[in-house]
């Protein structure tokens, strides 16, 4: 390890309160991103993915509720920053694009007004100054005839059209970091893979950290060197791509994979993963969320808690929170 | 958007002809023999058939809405049998009475409903939504009437602030004017402030019983509608670019939460323009709503119609205006209409 990483998550636990009784919908989440890293946060849906963006980005539900851990963005820690320092580096340090663009734009507002905001809000731009930087952003999304965009509502704009543009919002101030919370999920494919390749290539060109959230452990591959695997509110295999396509160590990442179609496999020899995520308002959680999906678990897996299992590696360490972790070749 | 407007025009010509046809029969099945009222409980048969061939109301009913067709291409709604009054004049002089109320009542309701919605919302569960919650609560279900009653008795006659429950000006004040027929508007216009506030001040008490009354529904609506805007994505997006709270709850949150408002808005003030009877009584207002239920009372149909059809010409006009502004806020009416 060089230079500490950009951002560093640790032993993140979020709890949401609900009329049922708290979910504990985050335990223990540990992760790091180097500068100009892209890494992949990959998991089906409900295991914590997008509630660890927001908890990192300072925007969760008012039910939901840190309950330890730390989230250290440049040395700094985001949990006992004040919100004024926080509003300060959201969106200039670290920003975020979302699941469903269209829903993630005011649909009142010109979205030239709305990248506007943002610059009035880090840059003190205002007026035609703020208006000319917002449209050099559409034309760096790749939008065409940007000056008469400015004035566009995102209900004229398509799906993809608004996901530019709402990279285009996120990368206004030249962060550090980027989350994207499933950025293509609704998109048709070649739109996805347009976006993927623009926000792969403003990230190199700016220098610029990516946490991909996605479901889809093909697309990470693509484009991601590292993959967080996470399963019910655990970070359960932590490795980089090569070697996490390569061995498997976490049983529900080798299932995942056997479940992930790819090019020369038939649609029949893809397995299911069994059952479902456990219910996290259980008081009696085991250590292992994934226990009752799993054919190797055994008593230790019961454990109240259990401790990741890190080993160095030439590309960075791996981590695996199994007590009885695969150790064979490709799954 | 003059456009729009005609269009919107034409399309109500449809719905106002259909209130035109009700109207005139409804208040031919009203029970009563007009005839025989006018007359007095005095009159002979004779005198009684006299009146009814004068009325016109001898002849077959399709005759009669014939009559009545000619009458109002002529701007003319037919006389009282009571006043002896045209009905046109009556309600010329009356509806901005009603209007002038109603405006003032839902301007305050207004003026505490969106504020105290928005508190609400922004502090979901706090002392302020609650006590949000308890004045609409309180506000709708106390009648009209009571609080005018309360209202009166509490700042006329324990406290001697307010003016006597007269009318729309005390008797020491000379009407201003007519431009808009709103007499506070017409002083000011005037630029008589002594007259403005004299009218002002016999308007604050029924106007605040009537505002009283339409709080709720706004306060509710403004809350469910902000609560449902700031939990919506671009409001969280809005937040993950750091805009400030001011930014997000104004600009983001409460222009989106103002579309439901504004529906919310148009129906509350065709309600009370036509259900503020009770305040008018209370008031000594001389509004049209209690000029329509006196005649109603005594079958004196045509100034039934008159009001009927005066309040279809007002809803249509109202809901254009909502409709203009929605396209305003939003917008993706424009494209729809």
């Amino acid at each position: 390890m060089t230079a500490p990483p950009l951002l560093a998550v640790g032993d993140l636990s979020v709890t949401f309160r609900t009329r049922a009784g708290p979910v504990k919908a985050l335990e223990r989440v540990s992760f790091a991103v180097d500068k100009g890293e892209t890494i992949a946060i990959v998991g089906e849906s409900g295991s914590g993915k997008s509630v660890t963006a927001q908890a990192i980005m300072g925007i969760l539900d008012p039910a939901g509720r840190v309950e330890a851990g730390r989230v250290y963005f440049a040395g700094l820690d985001l949990l006992r920053a004040s919100a004024s320092e926080l509003a300060d580096m959201r969106g200039r340090e670290f920003a975020m694009i979302f699941q469903n663009p269209r829903g993630a734009l005011n649909p009142i507002r010109t979205v030239g007004d709305q990248i506007a905001d943002v610059l009035a809000r880090h840059e003190h731009l205002k007026g035609a100054a703020a208006r000319d930087r917002a449209m050099e952003m559409l034309a760096l999304v790749k939008i065409t005839d940007p000056r008469r965009r400015l004035d566009a509502y995102p209900f004229e704009l398509s799906g993809g059209m608004c996901q530019r543009v709402m990279i285009a919002l996120a990368l206004a101030c030249r962060p550090a970091l980027l989350i994207a919370d499933e950025p293509t999920t609704g998109l048709d494919v070649t739109t996805q893979a347009a976006i993927m390749d623009l926000i792969g290539e403003l990230g190199r060109s700016r220098g610029m950290a990516t946490v991909l959230i996605t479901h889809d452990l093909g697309l990470a591959a693509e484009h991601c060197g590292r993959i967080v695997v996470m399963h019910a509110g655990h970070v359960v295999e932590d490795a980089p791509a090569a070697q996490l396509f390569a061995a498997p160590r976490h049983p529900y990442t080798a299932k995942l994979l056997a479940a992930t179609p790819r090019p020369g496999r038939h649609l029949e020899d893809l397995e299911a993963i069994p059952g479902g995520l456990p219910d996290l308002r259980r008081a009696d959680l085991p250590g292992c969320r994934f226990l009752e999906r799993c054919d190797r678990a055994g008593e230790p897996c019961r454990a109240p808690a259990l401790d990741a299992i890190v080993t160095p590696s030439p590309d960075g360490e791996r981590r695996v929170l199994c007590v009885r972790p695969l150790m064979g070749l490709a799954a | 958007m003059l456009a729009m407007i005609g269009r919107r025009l034409a399309a109500a010509l449809p719905s106002i002809a259909g209130v035109v046809v009700v109207t005139f029969l409804l208040t031919r099945l009203l029970p009563g023999d007009p005839a025989a009222y006018f007359a007095g409980p005095a009159a002979t048969p004779q005198a009684i058939e006299e009146i009814r061939q004068r009325l016109g109301l001898d002849q077959s009913v399709p005759a009669q809405f014939l009559t009545y067709l000619g009458d109002l291409a002529r701007g003319e709604f037919g006389l009282s049998l009571t006043t002896g009054l045209p009905v046109m004049q009556e309600l010329v002089t009356r509806l901005p009475a009603s209007l002038e109320l109603t405006l003032a009542g839902l301007l305050f309701a207004v003026a505490v409903a969106v504020p105290l919605g928005i508190l609400a919302a922004v502090r979901a569960g706090s002392w302020i939504d609650h006590a949000t919650r308890i004045v609409a609560t309180a506000g709708v279900s106390l009648p009209t009437f009571f609080t005018g009653l309360l209202l009166v008795h509490v700042f006329y006659s324990v406290l001697q602030v307010a003016p006597a429950p007269m009318g729309r000006l005390d008797i020491f004040s000379s009407t201003p004017p007519p431009v808009t027929g709103l007499y506070v508007l017409d002083a000011l216009l005037a630029g008589d402030g002594e007259t403005a506030l004299a009218a002002l001040a016999q308007l604050a008490l029924p106007a605040l019983t009537l505002g009283i009354f339409a709080l709720a529904p706004l306060a509710r609506m403004t809350r469910a509608a902000m609560l449902a805007a700031l939990g919506s994505e671009f409001v969280r997006a809005a937040r993950a670019s750091g805009l400030s709270r001011g930014r997000i709850v104004w600009v983001y949150a409460f222009r989106n939460a103002m579309l439901p408002v504004l529906t919310t808005l148009g129906m509350v003030f065709s309600f009370l323009l036509g259900a503020n009877v009770l305040v008018e009584k209370v008031f000594a207002w001389p509004g049209i709503g209690s000029y329509a239920i006196e005649a109603l009372i005594v079958s004196d149909y045509a100034p039934v119609q008159g009001f009927v059809l005066t309040m279809a010409l007002l809803y249509v006009l109202l809901n254009l205006a909502i409709d203009i502004l929605y396209g305003i806020v939003d917008p993706r009416v424009k494209v729809e209409s």
